[in-house]
């Protein structure tokens, strides 16, 4: 009977649709937890008031979000020296986000439930956002201008807000002064002062340079001025306001508005209120700058960082592969040594990516790069242009990372076009050149597009070798901007897979970095996602056109 | 080429087109095949061939399979230099000329001697760009000349009127018959001298068969054509000289009609009756 059954084929179904639902449902787990985890990070939590007392001490008031919950059982609880009533079989926990660190030194702290005397949510608890410190959980008393106050109470609450937005306007010109302004000013007296040591160093430097030189630099130096009397303005205005909260222990703390990004009372929030807020947040997380060493704020330079890599990598690594692959198809003599090649290819793609960061490091970072920095930028010295990490090497590595899938599937593409369709071509006078130009090339680039998919998939969400040719935890300037020559490969750059990496495991509050990471991984997911899909589309479109021939 | 010469030879071709009845009896030779010896790697395919093929005739080649005639046909435009491994020796002239010496341009040469396969095999292209291949290879680019030779040689290949409003279409939406008469097309856009048809009808159905076989009585009239067809009744209908191959050895070569009716070896007799093949 069960000889039967197993002739029949049915179990072999099922063991492939049980195969097929388990990696189906991992996919979806996977997804489903970033997704969950990371998207929920942004919405406005409430603020809880708590009357909290510990067996033998003082009542306390405690205001936080409450992150997390735990269960234990009391026989556990015991053996790690909580003290239990007999009737109690549980000990529950809270986790609670008490924020102000500046006061306590501490953002979180576990609660136990049964101290909890009563639990409350006021609405006019407050939560600030700072640049510094974390967050600020406490309640709203006044604001003040110019260390006067100008209103207190509930009714201040609208002056406050509308305070912060002058405020904020003001620190957005400061940032763009600092950044922009000035950036560029140091930029152009860096190329001076590197132009002058190149003069030097060619001996051509004499009194007429010298003058023209000083020219510039006193332009430079006064444009620098400007900027400099411009900042100390805007600052006196950023400096002028402040707000003042009562934190949980009874503080009184006085906040200056340059210190805050975001202010807002949740537990006040109607629905649509809250959903303008969770908007509000994406878009700072998607376009900002990361603040308190990436715990906090946007990671617009780490998306930035990976779609331009990426960009490059495909740039380097087409041609190459495709023509690789082109002459081991077509005009090499097949045999003994292209096998040879062939294997070697196959087997590259199956060398661990960190030993390629350790080539990119030894062979293109430090030879070639140093070898190009003795060359052309002997005036930086001792200072590396490109004998040190950067976007080119990264980008370099990757390719040469990923180069062996573009091979192998162009060469795939390639053997797949018929022979009729090359001799079709030949015989009406074509060269062979013509003809891979003309019909084999167009035929086989939807293979192409698909090694280039497997390659983006690859490189984008690779990180070991990264580490060691160009990424950086904080990248002061983007690798692209408006100082010429405008896209700077010698620039290291930041990466989403290394700011999860960074964020998660080198950061000094892991609890508050904890859901960034969730966010920054579907983040990760959905550039490589669309990246991915944006090939994906052109194959598509390829593939119709040059749809094989059937008949 | 230039725009007058294309002009000059689009009215040619039409005056041809309308005066089908008036065949060209020169009797010149196209092709002389001499003493060709082919061998893949050691194994030798074509011994010691010597054949003429007369000018702007239909010359069939038929045979069993494996005997030779498609590597016989492949030679006359260098197909087989694909292969690896092939050692040719001999000569084959053409307006003689060996098309074997030493420098030979084979890229013009195959723009002289035209192709067909066996299995239709358009580009993945539109209807037009498959006809203007050749020319645009050419370096031929102007609107005008490619417009005009395409219509030419799409009413040559009798497609004109059924593909006169697809020719953006892409060819490969075509039927099979449709597509071999493109390919056809094709070859005669850049106007060969000579047109080699590799068991064209094989892969059609009767009617399509029935059409190439009309356009093949049409184009002898502008080209040497060369078929090979498995199809005897085939032969026997389009071709006006026939040669029997066998083993890689040219048997027997005549006019259609002798060779048919009144064959001077035994082995042709044999295969044309049905004895072996």
């Amino acid at each position: 009977m069960i000889k039967l059954w197993f002739k029949s084929g049915v179990p072999w179904v099922w063991l492939n649709a049980a195969a097929v639902s388990t990696c189906l449902i991992m996919v979806i787990a996977v997804l489903g937890l970033i997704t969950v985890r990371g998207v929920g990070h942004f919405w406005p939590s409430k603020i809880i008031q708590f009357s909290y007392q510990e067996v033998g001490s003082e009542p306390q008031t405690i205001i936080g979000e409450m992150v997390d919950s735990s269960v234990t059982p009391a026989a556990m609880a015991k053996s790690a020296g909580y003290t239990l009533a007999d009737n109690e079989d549980t000990l529950v926990q809270h986790l609670i986000k008490t924020g102000n660190r500046d006061i306590t030194g501490t953002d979180f702290r576990w609660i136990q439930d049964r101290n909890i005397k009563n639990q409350t949510e006021p609405t006019d608890l407050l939560t600030i956002e700072r640049r510094e410190w974390g967050n600020f959980y406490g309640q709203f008393l006044a604001v003040k201008e110019n260390g006067k106050v100008v209103g207190s109470g509930t009714s201040a609450w609208p002056i406050a807000e509308k305070k912060l937005a002058e405020n904020l306007v003001i620190f957005e010109q400061i940032e763009k002064i600092e950044k922009k302004d000035i950036g560029k000013v140091n930029y152009g007296l860096e190329r001076l002062r590197l132009k002058q040591k190149a003069l030097e160093l060619e001996k051509q430097w004499n009194s007429a340079t010298e003058k023209q030189f000083a020219a510039e630099k006193v332009e430079l130096e006064n444009q620098y001025k400007q900027f400099q009397t411009t900042l100390a303005d805007l600052y006196q205005q950023i400096r002028r306001d402040s707000i003042v909260a009562k934190a949980d222990n009874g503080q009184e703390v006085e906040i200056p508005m340059a210190k805050i990004v975001m202010m807002f009372q949740p537990n006040d929030m109607g629905w649509f209120a809250k959903v303008g807020h969770y908007f509000a947040k994406v878009y700072e997380f998607l376009t900002d700058e990361p603040r308190e060493a990436n715990t906090e704020g946007g990671i617009f330079p780490a998306i930035f960082g990976t779609i331009l890599m990426v960009m490059m990598m495909s740039i380097i690594v087409t041609p190459f592969g495709v023509i690789a692959a082109v002459y081991l198809r077509e005009y090499a003599k097949q045999g003994f040594i292209t096998r040879l090649i062939r294997i070697a290819v196959n087997n590259l793609a199956g060398v661990p990516s960190i030993v390629y960061g350790v080539f990119g490091l030894g062979f293109f970072v430090y030879i070639l790069g140093g070898n190009i920095d003795k060359l052309f930028f002997p005036e930086a010295a001792p200072a590396p242009v490109f004998g040190t990490p950067g976007l080119l090497w990264a980008s370099i590595t990757l390719a040469l990372l990923t180069l062996p899938v573009v091979i192998v599937s162009t060469e795939e593409g390639l053997s797949r076009i018929p022979k009729s369709i090359r001799e079709g071509s030949l015989a009406l006078g074509a060269t062979k050149f013509e003809t891979l130009w003309l019909t084999v090339l167009p035929m086989a680039s939807p293979a192409m597009m698909t090694g280039l998919i497997l390659a983006v998939a690859r490189a984008a969400g690779e990180v070991a070798p990264l580490m060691l040719v160009g990424v950086v935890k904080m990248a002061p300037t983007l690798p692209l901007d408006g100082n010429f020559p405008f896209l700077h490969l010698d620039r290291k750059f930041m990466h989403l897979g290394f700011h999860i990496y960074d964020v998660g495991f080198q950061s000094p509050n892991v609890e508050a970095a904890r859901p960034l990471v969730y966010a920054t991984s579907l983040l990760l997911v959905v550039v490589i996602l669309g990246l991915n899909l944006a090939a994906i589309i052109i194959r598509n479109r390829l593939r119709e056109k040059y749809r094989a021939l059937e008949g | 080429m230039t725009a007058q010469e294309v002009r000059t030879h689009a009215i040619d071709m039409n005056a041809v087109l309308l005066n089908r009845a008036n065949q060209n009896e020169t009797n010149e030779i196209s092709i002389k095949v001499e003493n060709l010896n082919l061998y893949y790697g050691q194994k030798q395919a074509l011994h010691g061939v010597s054949m003429d093929i007369p000018k702007k005739k239909v010359t069939a080649y038929i045979g069993p399979s494996g005997c030779g005639k498609s590597t016989l046909l492949r030679c006359i435009n260098r197909m087989n230099d694909l292969v690896d491994n092939v050692t040719i020796d001999g000569k084959i002239l053409l307006e003689n000329e060996n098309i074997y010496a030493q420098g030979v341009n084979v890229a013009a040469l195959r723009r002289r001697v035209g192709m067909v396969f066996q299995k239709p095999n358009p580009f993945p292209k539109s209807i037009f760009e498959n006809v203007a291949y050749g020319l645009r290879i050419q370096g031929i680019n102007d609107k005008y000349i490619l417009q005009e030779t395409v219509e030419n040689a799409l009413r040559g290949a009798a497609l004109w009127d059924e593909m006169k409003d697809r020719l953006n279409d892409n060819a490969l939406g075509m039927s099979g018959g449709q597509q071999q008469r493109l390919v056809i097309a094709r070859a005669i856009a850049i106007e060969p001298e000579v047109l080699l048809l590799d068991e064209p009808a094989s892969a059609l159905d009767p009617i399509s068969t029935l059409k190439i076989e009309e356009l093949i009585n049409e184009l002898k009239e502008k080209y040497t054509i060369v078929i090979v067809t498995h199809n005897m009744q085939q032969a026997a209908r389009v071709s006006d000289y026939t040669a029997f191959m066998y083993m890689g050895e040219l048997i027997e070569m005549g006019t259609t009609s002798e060779l048919f009716t009144n064959p001077k070896k035994k082995q042709t007799e044999d295969y044309i009756t049905g004895r072996y093949g």
